[in-house]
């Protein structure tokens, strides 16, 4: 984890349209999306289930292709109306909902996988990086465990420290810590601001829970309710670094306030539509 | 602290394998389990002999040789090099088309997962085949093959094989989506997708299938082995030496020859869910 790098992972979304078109039924995901996220930014995505969220994550991932737009990292063009699917590659690791550790493998040889996987490490010296970034996140003594025997709370931070062996421009994370409860998310809160500060990589961020986004991110974009595009951004000016007594602070609750106010007239449009949770 | 040591004691006595299985043999359970064999001897006993103490024969059980005379035979028996040949037999057939069917089964279930024309090609043809029983084949493996031996590997093959495919093609599907998405984020490449994700990704349904199928062949070795020395061959083997009392009119053997499978089919099931579990080691927590 170097900590001072050429700040990189700048995102550039232009205009993306993304439409499921599986049956006729022509689904609208993203509709003319544009956003910038800045090289080191924590960029936090607020929306109601089902908005698209996840589809605009998946296009910059790599795992589905854009209808219209482009996506550019770092000034390069993931994907455009040349290519119409960015490349997957390490450089965008996604960390997912429910975690998507490999359940055969130990946490220590989840962590070394990318290395080897791609050819930059021996399989020793990926293990021994492995080890170091495990100890270096408070999860030494747990190297030989199977994700299976730990709790849900130390696999989201082993797949952290996995995304990050691989030195990504930007971290993908999707809903990572839904489903878990508040005492282990404001722990993993934490952890993550605490890698964050070490690392200053660019961590894109999807989330339902309103108090995690203005906690963890420097911007909080709140999306329309299908199709997704950016409605309202709000600049959350509370310094880095910060920790848990900014919850109780009285700027904390003013934006809140007015993301909470954002975010439900589209909670409410989502669900008299009835949108399933995605 | 003198409880903590005292507490790590009992850890090391309760751990080890000695105290662990003379807890077993003293546990509620196994008391039970004996109660109940027991009690059942005893009522198989007394079926056996009605005449004797009833007056009269009671029916199906009244039929059936006494465990005494079953425990008698079985004592002979246990001399006998013959009895100890079926055993052979029996198990090198089970060994050898169960070997096959999963040498040939856990390629063939895999490369319908992963490749679509293939599975377009040869998916419903293996559909059509598999709801025919084993014994359906009897015939027909007798003709395909050259010796009695082959035939009989070939229908103990049939039974395991549809098994073992069946369950490595469903595992291959329930593999989650995004832990190949991951592993492609990370920069794996398709091979590494499918000897790092994929191969660990179906082991616990080769582990499942094998443990089913294992079951399966012993069913059909007993079977094709009373089929073939009925029609004249000599092929013996458990199925073959039960069959032979039958026609030699000896009962006790009959009960001989089926608990005798009993216990080969018991552990062989064991020997597989031992070594199988292996293959699946995060699963042991």
């Amino acid at each position: 984890m170097n900590a001072s790098q050429v700040p990189r992972g700048a995102l550039s979304l232009q205009d993306v349209v993304k439409i499921y078109d599986p049956d006729g039924s022509n689904v609208m995901a993203v509709d003319h999306c544009s956003l910038k996220v800045e090289a080191g930014e924590i960029c936090m995505i607020v929306g109601p289930s089902g908005c698209g969220k996840t589809s605009l994550l998946n296009a910059i991932a790599g795992f589905h292709d854009i209808d219209r737009g482009s996506i550019r990292l770092d000034g390069e063009v993931l994907c455009g109306p040349d290519r119409r699917q960015a490349p997957i590659g390490p450089d965008r690791v996604v960390v997912f909902q429910n975690g998507a550790l490999f359940p055969w493998k130990t946490n220590l040889e989840n962590i070394a996988f990318g290395p080897i996987a791609q050819g930059r490490l021996s399989r020793a010296e990926a293990r021994d990086k492995a080890r170091a970034m495990m100890a270096e996140a408070g999860l030494s003594g747990y190297e030989n465990d199977y994700p299976g025997q730990v709790s849900s709370g130390l696999r989201r931070r082993v797949e952290i420290v996995r995304a990050l062996i691989n030195d990504p421009a930007v971290l993908l994370l999707d809903e990572p810590y839904r489903a878990l409860d508040a005492l282990t998310k404001s722990v993993l809160h934490e952890s993550l601001l605490e890698i964050y500060y070490k690392t200053r990589k660019t961590i894109f961020f999807i989330t339902h829970d309103l108090e995690e986004a203005i906690f963890l991110g420097h911007r909080v974009v709140v999306m329309t309710s299908r199709p997704c595009r950016p409605k309202r951004i709000f600049d959350v000016d509370i310094p880095h670094p910060r920790d848990y007594g900014v919850l109780t602070s009285k700027r904390f609750r003013e934006i809140a306030a007015e993301v909470a106010e954002a975010v439900n007239e589209e909670a409410l449009k989502s669900f008299t539509r009835g949108e399933r949770e995605g | 602290m003198a409880s903590d040591v005292s507490l790590a004691v009992d850890e090391r006595e309760r751990r080890s394998s000695g105290a662990r299985l003379r807890r077993k043999l003293n546990s509620v359970s196994t008391r039970r389990a004996a109660v109940s064999i027991v009690v059942a001897l005893l009522l198989w006993q007394l079926g056996a002999t009605g005449p004797s103490w009833l007056g009269m024969r009671i029916p199906i059980l009244g039929a059936s040789p006494s465990p005494v005379a079953v425990a008698q035979a079985w004592s002979h028996l246990v001399a006998d090099p013959n009895y100890w040949r079926s055993w052979y037999l029996s198990l090198l057939r089970v060994l050898f088309g169960f070997a096959s069917a999963t040498l040939v089964g856990v390629p063939f279930g895999l490369l319908l997962a992963v490749h679509p024309t293939f599975r377009a090609i040869s998916y419903p043809a293996f559909e059509l085949l598999r709801p025919i029983p084993p014994l359906a084949w009897v015939p027909a493996s007798i003709i395909f093959w050259p010796t009695q031996e082959l035939s009989i590997a070939f229908v103990i093959f049939i039974g395991a094989f549809y098994t073992i495919v069946i369950n490595v093609l469903g595992g291959a599907e329930a593999i989650d989506v995004r832990l190949i998405q991951a592993a492609r984020s990370m920069g794996a490449s398709r091979g590494n997708i499918f000897w790092r994700l994929i191969l660990p990704g179906v082991a616990p349904s080769i582990r499942v299938g094998m443990e089913v199928a294992i079951g399966i062949t012993w069913e059909v070795v007993v079977a094709a082995e009373m089929i073939s020395s009925g029609s004249g061959g000599a092929g013996g083997g458990l199925g073959f030496f039960i069959w032979n009392s039958y026609i030699g009119g000896s009962y006790p053997n009959i009960v001989v020859g089926m608990i005798s499978i009993g216990i080969a089919g018991y552990a062989s099931s064991t020997v597989v869910r031992v070594a199988a579990g292996r293959l699946t080691p995060w699963q042991r927590a």
